[in-house]
């Protein structure tokens, strides 16, 4: 089983692009179950056709310390299994500390046991590793690899770059390594090449570059994933690249994160100057 | 079982060569300390290691004890520790411990979901359950690490309360912020009390004429700071024989030493009362002893009341109760009654007839800033030699004062804040005292170094009555120079041979 987690800025489409890649491995005759790590809970939406997922923390609080499997994950597109962490309303509690709950309550139910036949499981990770709690799925050998979705703008590349300080930090003790950038296009002028040069710097690859099409959010509107959508679109033969690109990944690093700096000049050097 | 049942019926009879044999006529202690096993603490090493994070027997503990002890002065207060069980369980009993009196508080029971979503929905259960079951007057919330850590907003949770109507008529629910991984527990106390003011001190509505002013006693606080309920019971009576009524803030004389009447009080009849807090405009003046444990309150009687204050260090020893003293006669406008100097005639009397003992013995203090700082100027006072000075509450102002106090009996004497009893210990080894001055957990240093060891400070938990006697005052520190000299004279008997070994001292 392979266990990998999707990071990056907030809003750069890390659920979308997830959903979407869980759904080519799926179609490719994947077991593969998403583990949502974002207390909106949104991170299986496109896979159930909806909000319709009870989160494990509200489970938790709801029905006590009596929780079992089925109460909270359910099967999705092509039998995918999904699960929401969720998490406190904005402003309150912790949701650090909820993403550490949800996770341990999964192990203990046996979520990831063999008999689960699981070939992969994805973290869908609300944002930047701001604190332990979000670094939980990278943490103690639980995600072995990373993909950081990013685009050719500043701050996504900025976002990605911490990212890695974060798998650094994690690497020699949970063994968790990038297996590459995922670049959610943008249309942000050269940001193949941007991007692919910013990989590079970083010791890793631009796994794939996923160009920005509208299909993505008419299948959203739909709650569904562009392949259920239009099986037959462009864009779902890019999703389905990216998951083959996934499963056929044997790049992992250690990732070098890049001063502030040198990640400016990269900019100027591609972008601005371009 | 019955444990003594067990023995007869279970194990038979016990011969006199048996194992639960005794020896009606031998002594109950017989060993002597060479037949000991090594003491505890004897492989601290005298090498003294730069250390950054690492404390090793903390010299301090957490700020929610402090805290809760000073809700605790206030009248049918339940003190509230919002956060795990294991915390309130802890600073009740460690508060047991020394006053050896029941203390009363309640838990937000945080759970791991609390820790989730957010402690508000047991405060607000908490607040129901205390006001409807309890019946207290007051719910004074102190935070933890945890609902500090996760952001609880306590002010937003207590209005909730309010508009939910879970708090009944007349009945107030306020609250301090107390991460135990700031500061210390003399900080909590001063933050708690510090809340007691913002929250219901008033300024006063309209001015008391002069004239009618010097008709009536003149009011003022006195915040005794983190001290026995002896020590408030004779800062009032030290106040009221300088012709001031005092509100003393917090007052747990009458909660701490509740008389046993043969009936349990849940909340007993001491404690400031709430009217005397709102009242507190109304003070001359408010005098914060000791700047840890006392300035922050005193400072916001003065910014909510107008209510000029003095700082003042604890009046322990002669010259800390002069100046308290000095600010109750100025004060006052009176001078100090015949009784009052007869008390501090009595001190100097006694501090000369036994000076021969006292000059020159070396001292290791430890403790409590605001107790240590006014202790190290006592034994000063007695012409002894404070040579090593610590306390666990950071705060560079203490190595300062402490110095200052030093500087010019004792100029290579060895001060630090925010360190711990293992490095104490190291400097003891290095530099052998006379006397140790400080809480119990010092007593694994003295026998350790067999060093005369004086109990002084918070927390006393191995020895009973301390809670009765005041430190503070002339009358104090009469009792302390006695605990001293009883001490250093006990040791000079122990050790004397038999033609040393004095009738007469």
């Amino acid at each position: 089983m392979r266990k990998v987690a999707i990071y990056g800025k907030g809003g750069i489409g890390k659920s979308t692009t997830t959903q979407n890649t869980v759904a080519g491995l799926s179609e490719m005759g994947k077991k593969v179950m998403v583990v949502g790590c974002d207390p909106k809970a949104d991170s299986t939406r496109l896979l159930l056709g909806g909000l319709a997922q009870r989160s494990v923390l509200d489970t938790l609080r709801s029905d006590g310390e009596d929780v079992e499997l089925e109460d909270v994950r359910s099967a999705g597109f092509a039998d995918t299994m999904c699960v929401e962490s969720g998490g406190p309303e904005p402003g309150v509690g912790c949701a650090g500390r909820g993403i550490i709950t949800s996770i341990n309550l999964l192990e203990q139910l046996g979520a990831y046991d063999e008999s689960e036949n699981l070939d992969y499981v994805f973290y869908d990770v609300l944002g930047d590793v701001v604190c332990g709690g979000f670094a939980m799925p990278i943490r103690e050998g639980k995600a072995k690899e990373v993909y950081i979705v990013a685009s050719g703008e500043m701050m996504a590349m900025y976002a990605a770059n911490n990212i890695c300080k974060g798998i650094r930090k994690f690497a020699d003790s949970g063994g968790v390594r990038l297996g590459g950038i995922i670049c959610n296009s943008r249309n942000v002028d050269n940001e193949y090449e941007l991007i692919e040069h910013f990989a590079k710097r970083l010791g890793t690859q631009m796994i794939y570059f996923v160009p920005r099409d509208n299909n993505v959010q008419r299948a959203e509107i739909k709650r569904k994933t562009v392949i259920e959508w239009d099986p037959a679109c462009g864009q779902a033969d890019h999703y389905r690249n990216l998951a083959n690109a996934i499963d056929g990944n044997d790049m992992f690093v250690v990732p070098a994160p890049i001063h502030t700096d040198e990640l400016e000049g990269l900019l100027l050097e591609h972008g601005v100057l371009g | 079982m019955d444990g003594a049942a067990g023995h007869s019926s279970d194990d038979g009879p016990r011969t006199a060569a048996g194992a639960w044999a005794v020896d009606e006529n031998a002594p109950l202690v017989t060993r002597t300390r060479s037949e000991r096993e090594g003491p505890v603490l004897d492989h601290t090493p005298a090498a003294v290691m730069d250390r950054k994070a690492l404390r090793i027997n903390p010299a301090k503990t957490c700020q929610p004890v402090g805290a809760m002890y000073a809700a605790l002065g206030l009248h049918r207060c339940l003190p509230h520790s919002h956060g795990s069980q294991g915390c309130c369980s802890y600073h009740r009993s460690h508060l047991t411990r020394h006053f050896k009196e029941p203390v009363m508080a309640a838990t937000s029971s945080f759970t791991e979901g609390a820790s989730v979503f957010g402690g508000s929905a047991n405060l607000l259960q908490a607040i129901d359950t205390i006001f409807t079951t309890y019946s207290p007057d007051i719910i004074a919330v102190h935070t933890t690490c945890l609902s500090e850590t996760i952001g609880d907003d306590i002010p937003t949770i207590v209005s909730k309360a309010r508009e939910d109507g879970l708090v009944p008529e007349g009945k107030h629910v306020f609250h301090a912020s107390t991460p135990s991984y700031a500061g210390s527990h003399v900080t909590g106390f001063a933050a708690m009390v510090a809340a007691m003011v913002n929250n219901f001190a008033q300024a006063p509505s309209t001015k008391v004429p002069r004239s009618r002013r010097r008709e009536s006693t003149p009011q003022i606080t006195v915040v005794p700071g983190f001290v026995e309920p002896a020590d408030m019971r004779e800062i009032r009576r030290l106040t009221r024989l300088m012709g001031l009524e005092p509100t003393i803030l917090p007052d747990t004389s009458g909660v701490m030493d509740a008389p046993q009447t043969g009936t349990h009080d849940f909340y007993p009849s001491g404690g400031v009362t709430l009217e005397e807090l709102r009242n507190l405009g109304r003070s001359v003046a408010t005098v914060a002893l000791g700047r840890w444990a006392s300035r922050a309150a005193a400072v916001a009687a003065e910014n909510r009341c107008q209510v000029p204050r003095e700082i003042l260090d604890l009046p322990i020893g002669l010259g800390a109760t002069d100046r308290l003293v000095g600010v109750l006669r100025r004060r006052a406008h009176q001078e100090p009654p015949a009784d009052l100097l007869d008390e501090r005639g009595r001190l100097i009397d006694l501090m000369g007839d036994a000076a021969q003992h006292f000059h020159g013995k070396k001292v290791a203090v430890f403790g409590d800033p605001d107790h240590v700082i006014a202790m190290t100027e006592f034994l000063s006072d007695l012409s002894m030699h404070p040579t090593h000075v610590i306390t666990g509450t950071p705060g560079a102002a203490f190595e300062k004062r402490v110095t200052q106090i030093l500087a010019e009996r004792v100029p290579g004497a060895k001060v630090k804040a925010s360190a711990d009893l293992f490095l104490l210990h190291q400097w003891l080894k290095n530099e052998p005292v006379d006397l140790i001055v400080g809480n119990t957990y010092g007593k694994f240093i003295a026998r350790a170094e067999d060093t005369p060891f004086v109990r002084f400070g918070w927390p006393v938990l191995d020895r009973f009555g301390h809670t009765y006697f005041p430190t503070v005052g002339y009358m104090g520190a009469i009792r302390l120079a006695e605990k001293i000299l009883d001490a250093l004279l006990e040791r000079r008997d122990r050790d004397a041979p038999d033609e040393e070994f004095e009738l007469v001292l």
